[in-house]
């Protein structure tokens, strides 16, 4: 049985000119501690689909189950890195990290939440900028926040939604480099969603291609199957790495063909 | 919007000066029992550059006369947030709450102060007490409308923030809802000072308390025209300071 088990799951939208309907029937698994991608184009039900496991919306049909227990609200074990941030800006970057820790951790002495959010904070290497406020901050430190807030939940699956899509192409680099580190080092199971496919390529073991909606499902899923630990540097020219490259790229512009 | 310093004195000094001639020539034509501005200030001075004399009841200077309305407001003002806050988070939050209450509420708000004092006149038996609830009554609104508006206006990103955390409620409350909410409740702290200092006159007025709005009140039925003028324009330098203090308070806030 998978670790993470999204089966057909079905989701649509009432809006004044009528439903739309967003999902039809996307499925999706997962093995503890691996590292899944989901790519499409833009507005095809990606942020849906996240939702959809982190709790936050119900599905229509279908149903999503982690580690055998059903999902039907949002938890931390579901931790989430939103595609626009999501801090809370009245508070420091510690204590949005802290805040996470305060409940995941409640059980712990204060000292020892205290430590960890501070390792949490030293892993995406802010501690320079602990004590600033979100506006203080660039695009890029904003999601490295995110991110220490999504792993001090310790989830069984960390959620992540386009979390690099509003930073400039050199940041999102960088970042895509400390994650495949930070993973590499804590192999967190991750669902990335991404409209990036050499992203997703870098990052995951698995790629799940999704069609443009409506009534968007997951095409079979693309085994990556380059080596870890990995790095950007050649990568691009290994023959496995052109190979999922054209078959990802293959299978949208298919769909797009038929829709 | 900024323009080199000089002419952004120049022009309001021009506006007051403009004021103060056609005041003048009013009270040289048309109003010949509205005093001039020179003679208001010939029988005012005394309760300006003496501001703190007692020498009765109703003849004191204008900064105590100001400190006695200022003291009452701040009693109608800080029931009003007391009552208001609460009464506004909670229109925020529950929808049946808000269903229940809101069309009483609209209802209320547009009720003058005049149409409230007998009222509180009449479950207090003191004109002290009747005064502070009437201030409270009608200044309380912006504070309970513009904090349900606040607390509706809270990002869905921020409020799943603690969904995903399964915040309890009190958490939920103290750490997201409450502080993404503070400028609107700001806006209608400042909103209901305004009024609160609005509605002192009137109560003042009717109630006959030693205070700035009492104080005009008496002079005008001693014929002391004069120092109905002052009285005015003390109500409105007031007023002028407490927004100003209020706006730079709500600033300070809103910067962090």
């Amino acid at each position: 049985m998978p670790y993470l088990d999204v089966r057909a799951v079905e989701k649509s939208f009432v809006t004044p000119r009528g439903a739309t309907r967003v999902l039809g029937g996307a499925s999706l698994t997962l093995d503890d501690g691996e590292f899944v991608a989901i790519v499409g184009y833009s507005g095809s039900g990606k942020t849906t689909l996240i939702s959809l496991i982190a709790g936050l919306l119900a599905p229509d049909a279908g149903e999503i189950v982690l580690d055998g227990a059903r999902v039907t609200a949002p938890g931390p074990e579901r931790g989430i890195v939103f595609q626009q941030y999501s801090l809370l800006p009245w508070m420091t970057v510690r204590d949005n990290v802290a805040l996470a820790v305060d409940v995941v951790d409640a059980a712990l002495p204060a000292a020892e939440r205290r430590r960890r959010t501070d390792e949490f904070v030293a892993l995406v290497g802010l501690t320079a900028a602990a004590d600033k406020r979100p506006r203080e901050l660039s695009g890029g430190m904003r999601q490295r926040v995110a991110v220490a807030r999504g792993l001090a939940m310790r989830p069984k699956v960390l959620l992540m939604d386009e979390p690099f899509s509003a930073l400039d192409a050199l940041t999102r680099a960088r970042l895509q480099d400390e994650l495949l580190a930070i993973w590499t080092a804590r192999r967190t199971t991750v669902v990335l969603v991404t409209n990036d496919v050499d992203e997703a390529i870098l990052l995951a073991d698995r790629i799940y291609p999704m069609t443009p909606g409506p009534g968007a499902v997951l095409g079979p899923p693309i085994e990556v199957g380059l080596p870890r630990p990995r790095a950007r540097r050649h990568m691009s020219l290994a023959p496995p790495y052109q190979k999922v490259r054209q078959a990802i790229v293959e299978f949208l512009r298919a769909c797009r063909r038929v829709s | 919007m900024t323009r080199p310093g000089p002419s952004r004195l120049v022009l309001p000094l021009l506006g007051l000066i403009l004021v103060l001639g056609v005041w003048t020539a009013l009270s040289q034509t048309v109003a010949t029992d509205l005093p001039s501005p020179a003679k208001t200030w010939a029988e005012s001075r005394r309760y300006v550059l003496e501001p703190f004399f007692k020498d009765g009841e109703m003849n004191q200077g204008i900064g105590r006369l100001a400190f006695y309305s200022l003291l009452r407001v701040g009693k109608g003002y800080l029931l009003a947030l007391l009552i208001g806050t609460p009464i506004g988070f909670m229109l925020g939050l529950s929808r049946k709450f808000y269903e229940t209450f809101d069309p009483i509420i609209q209802f209320l708000r547009p009720i003058s102060p005049l149409a409230w004092l007998p009222l509180g006149l009449v479950i207090f038996r003191q004109s002290e007490p009747a005064a502070v609830f009437t201030i409270a009554l009608c200044a309380m609104w912006p504070t309970v409308i513009n904090t349900a508006v606040g607390v509706r206006s809270i990002s869905q990103d921020y409020l799943n923030v603690g969904r995903v955390l399964r915040l309890s409620r009190f958490r939920m409350l103290t750490k997201i809802i409450v502080p993404a909410s503070l400028p609107y409740v700001f806006t209608g702290y400042r909103l209901s000072l305004g009024l609160a200092w609005l509605v002192i006159v009137a109560s003042e007025m009717l109630t006959g308390t030693p205070g700035i709005g009492g104080f005009l009140w008496q002079e005008y039925n001693s014929l002391v025209y004069s120092h109905i003028i002052l009285s005015v324009i003390t109500i409105g330098a007031i007023g002028f300071l407490l927004d100003r203090l209020m706006g730079l308070l709500e600033t300070r806030l809103k910067a962090v």
